[in-house]
């Protein structure tokens, strides 16, 4: 089934990123080797016009591959109507075994790009270009989670077989299911709500603090990844229940289908941006004390982290205020009686 | 009176590592007074136009330091250095380097382009830079059209544009007659005079031995001669 | 913020006076390029409206179909057959239904003949689709004579002439009495063509379609879902296959637009070391660049794609429909209601200006990394 044309959009987007990473990791390399801006050999001149093209190019492949993924989930959805059994994004997921192996590693490579993307517009604005081996290192390491990201979803775009019957995302997300989901489904809806607004709330605060102080970037890395694991666990544990007026269906795929206004995007898109900009901010703290690096740097450094724990502020604060809103005008009322 | 540049060490080599490898400068040690016109004289070859690129920030030494203002630039990225080079210089080279088929008032605006400023703030420069030179009904001319010694005078407000404390000039004098020499010199008499500091390199002895020059750098093969 | 939306208006600027004066050269690539996004955006477009014709189409058709078999092929249905079906849990409701092909040889069109069980046309009366009223030029109260398969002429009176949003779904079609029915085909009185089967609960089908299996083992059924199943398969199929060919001209593009890009003229070489010793650095040079193609692009783009809107909602997809439709009933005009989804529109950027975007930068990165003192130094 591979020719469809948002599969071969997904797919081209996908190879063009890893062969593209592929492509730079050499250049990539010598820079983690050899970068040396007092000098002005020929080499290190090399590897500054080299990097202006690395920049450019891996921004917009990395830029492209962040809004593939939310394609990836929407032709999911899209595609499953031609599968017997499936309902929404997972039954398509489920008809061979690398579909969601494809979407784990699809949100890693996300938050791989964007933390990249950051560090690579925050160096650019630095004289002494602070960041330059970090990113060169981390563009390393993204590229056999982005080669991954590709060969799976190849794996699972070539394993597509209309006459497969899949199962659909009930017996995945229901208090019944053996695993994580049916786990996450199983969770007391009560006590759910209350864990994941106060890890949302408490996030926001360790964000707050990081604005206003311009540091503690590490701090807000761990809890926006905390909160992101929370957020998702709590959708299925209560968010979803409130959104179908069903106390049984805990599925956060169905979320993202038409008949629920694609709500699901409203909750995942901000809490990706949030979580995505809380893990730059981790990446920038290394570089954020003036001690090695001159102040200017430092200073943009801070600055860039303060924005960055903005965006992640208002991202979780968001996601708080949107299910939280959710359960306000649901028309299940859970708690009353449980 | 303060050096506003100062190298020390430059040493700039072309093709380096392979079997073409050609020294162009070598331990140049070098300061320059602001509010000067200093000359970078010496026959052809000698590394006068080398010196200049690496004075105005075109290109970095393969070794040594340069400081501008007190800053070193030796080590910026491109970015930084293209932003120093902006801020600081304005350069008229020997062929004057005009893009055929635009304007001469577009001609002058092109290096603000880069630095965000509102076009018609821009324009407005322009226009009253070529009015000063003389080219105010020229300046919608395209700059193929015009005369040598027009066009230098574009390229000089061109170099102007960004309100440059440095002028520098590549052989200013080789394509001109005598009298617009003369007049070139008299423009540059006027730079120094609104404070600029002025650096040309040359061979031309109308300009070495010009009254007006206060610094005659000598260069041989690509060193400082006594 | 400012300061960069005013360099970038500045480098715009500039880019467009950079094109306009290489004209020919860009001219011919913007041609390409549009024609390119142009098929694209057709077989989208096409594709995309019919496959929503499909989905109203199949909106208002029953849950079930049971269709008789004899020998393995088709036969009729008589009412012993539904009665055997008798009561099924689930179904709401059971429908013998009337209908067949008719093929006009004058006109040589197919339309569809009908007889609705309730609320059928009187004797001799006929309710029309638009389509067939169309080329019949027919309206309320003309007589139609068509002529049966046995060559008897059968002379009705039309009633009404019903449209639709979607003309796929009516454009065809006959309404007619079912005893005039059985008389203009010779079938026996008491036939159905197949039976209609309504299901509320949509995980109920399954288990219906089984239960019908075993009281009538001779018969095929036909489940709504798998219909839209195996349209959605077959266009999603023919769209794709359509777009791997085109896209060996999207790769036959990029090479074009990489050779264009990299063929840098003296004249160009040398503006680009003149803009660079000004004081340009090498970001200002690829950006401009890359302005250069991100206008060529949005050109090429906006004026690809809604030249293919006209072309699919205008001109009835011309170019594209042999390959594309594979009806088989042939329809005498076929305008497609107009729409166009966000995600393909994300798609075709994805298949052409990406591309083009990636082919071109690399040689304006070459362009842009000339050194500023190669102009001094006189090598350019």
């Amino acid at each position: 089934m591979i020719f469809q044309k948002s599969i071969l959009a997904l797919l081209f987007a996908s190879g063009v990123g890893a062969v593209g990473a592929l492509a730079a990791g050499p250049h990539a390399l010598a820079v983690w080797r050899h970068w040396d801006l007092e000098s002005g050999s020929a080499r290190q001149l090399r590897l500054e016009r080299r990097s202006t093209l690395v920049s450019t190019g891996m921004a917009l492949l990395l830029t492209v591959q962040s809004v593939a993924l939310l394609l990836f989930v929407f032709n999911a959805d899209r595609m499953a109507s031609q599968f017997v059994g499936a309902m929404c994004a997972v039954g398509t997921l489920r008809v061979d075994g690398f579909g969601f192996p494809a979407l784990l590693a699809q949100v890693a490579a996300f938050f791989g790009s964007s933390v990249w993307l950051t560090m690579n517009a925050v160096d650019g604005r630095c004289r002494d270009r602070p960041l330059t081996r970090a990113r060169s290192a981390l563009l390393l390491a993204l590229i056999p989670v982005l080669l991954l990201a590709f060969g799976l979803e190849l794996a699972f775009f070539l394993g597509l077989d209309a006459n497969v019957i899949t199962s659909c995302c009930g017996s995945l997300f229901s208090i019944q299911a053996p695993g994580v989901g049916g786990d996450l489904a199983a969770l007391p809806p009560g006590q759910a709500m209350t864990a994941t607004f106060l890890l949302l709330g408490g996030t926001a605060a360790v964000a707050a603090r990081t604005v206003h102080r311009g540091q503690g970037g590490l701090a807000l890395g761990v809890a926006g990844i905390l909160a992101f694991a929370v957020a998702l666990a709590g959708i299925v544990a209560f968010v979803s229940l409130y959104v179908y007026e069903d106390p049984h269906h805990h599925c956060p795929f169905c979320l993202l289908k038409p008949e629920y206004g694609y709500r699901g995007y409203a909750f995942y898109v901000p809490l990706l941006a949030a979580t995505s900009a809380a893990l730059a901010a981790a990446a920038l703290a290394p570089f954020a004390s003036a001690r090695e690096r001159g102040p200017a740097s430092a200073g943009r450094v801070r600055s860039a982290t303060r924005a960055l724990a903005g965006v992640a502020l208002g991202g979780f604060v968001l996601v708080l205020l949107l299910m939280a809103w959710q359960v306000a005008s649901s028309g299940l009322k859970l708690l009353a009686h449980g | 009176m303060s050096a506003l540049i100062e190298l020390s060490g430059v040493t700039k080599v072309f093709h380096e590592g392979r079997h073409n490898a050609l020294v162009a400068l070598e331990g140049i040690d070098l300061s320059i007074q602001e509010g000067r016109i200093t000359v970078l004289k010496g026959p052809s070859g000698s590394g006068k136009t080398t010196l200049l690129a690496i004075i105005a920030c075109l290109a970095r030494p393969t070794s040594g330091r340069v400081r501008v203002a007190g800053e070193v630039v030796s080590n910026l990225p491109e970015t930084f250095l293209a932003e120093v080079r902006r801020r600081t210089f304005g350069v008229v080279f020997q062929q004057f380097h005009l893009v055929a088929g635009l304007s001469a008032l577009t001609n002058v605006m092109l290096p603000a382009y880069t630095t965000g400023r509102p076009h018609a703030e821009i324009a407005r420069r322009a226009g009253a830079l070529l009015d000063r030179l003389g080219l105010a009904r020229l300046s919608g001319e395209r700059v193929e059209r015009l005369s040598g010694g027009e066009q230098q005078r574009v390229a000089i407000a061109r170099a102007l544009i960004n309100d440059p404390p440095v002028v520098l000039a590549d052989e200013p004098t080789a394509n001109l007659d005598s009298a617009l020499s003369a007049d070139f010199l008299g423009i540059l008499g006027g730079m120094r005079d609104e404070g600029r500091t002025v650096i040309l390199s040359s061979h031309d002895p109308r300009v070495c031995e010009a009254p007006l020059v206060d610094h005659v750098v000598r260069l041989l093969d690509g060193k400082l001669a006594a | 913020m400012r300061n960069w939306i005013s360099r970038q208006a500045l480098l715009a600027d500039y880019t467009l006076s950079a094109l306009a004066r290489r004209r020919g050269r860009n001219l011919a690539l913007f041609t390409v390029y549009a024609g390119i996004v142009f098929v694209l955006a057709s077989t989208m477009l096409f594709t995309h409206a019919l496959r929503r014709e499909a989905h109203a189409l199949l909106a208002h058709s029953p849950e079930v179909l049971v269709q008789n078999l004899k020998a393995g092929r088709h036969a009729y249905l008589t009412q012993g057959d539904l009665d055997r079906l008798g009561r099924l849990r689930g179904v709401s409701r059971i429908e013998g239904r009337r209908w067949g092909y008719f093929f006009d040889p004058v006109f040589g069109a197919t339309y569809t003949l009908m007889a609705p069980a309730s609320e059928s046309p009187g004797r001799g009366d006929l309710h029309v689709g638009d389509g067939v009223a169309r080329v019949r030029g027919l309206s309320t109260g003309d007589t139609l004579a068509l002529r049966s398969a046995a060559g008897e002429l059968h002379v009705f009176t039309v009633k009404k002439v019903f449209s639709s949003e979607s003309s796929l779904v009516a454009a065809d079609l006959v309404l007619m009495h079912p005893a005039d029915w059985e008389a203009f085909f010779q079938l026996p009185g008491g036939v159905f063509t197949d039976a209609a089967l309504s299901v509320v609960n949509p995980l109920e089908v399954r288990s219906v379609a089984r239960k019908i299996g075993e009281r009538l083992p001779e018969t095929r059924v036909i489940l709504r879902e798998e219909i839209l199943r195996t349209y959605e398969a077959l266009f999603d199929w023919r769209e794709g296959l359509l777009l791997a060919l085109a896209s060996l001209a999207v790769a036959a593009f990029a090479i074009l637009a990489w050779n264009q890009a990299s063929g840098l003229s003296a004249d160009e070489r040398r503006e680009i070391g003149i803009l660079k010793a000004i004081g340009w650095d090498t970001r200002d040079v690829l950006t401009m660049k890359l302005w250069e193609g991100g206008l060529i692009s949005g050109a090429a783009f906006s004026l690809g794609t809604l030249g293919a809107f006209v072309h699919v909602f205008h001109f009835e997809a011309a170019l594209i429909v042999p390959v594309l439709k594979g009806w088989s009933v042939l329809y005498p005009r076929f305008v497609l209601t107009p729409s166009v989804d966000a995600v393909s529109l994300l798609t075709l950027g994805l298949l052409t200006v990406f591309p083009f975007t990636l082919a071109t930068l690399v040689p304006a990165w070459r362009a842009a990394i000339t050194d500023p003192d190669e102009v001094m130094r006189g090598t350019t």
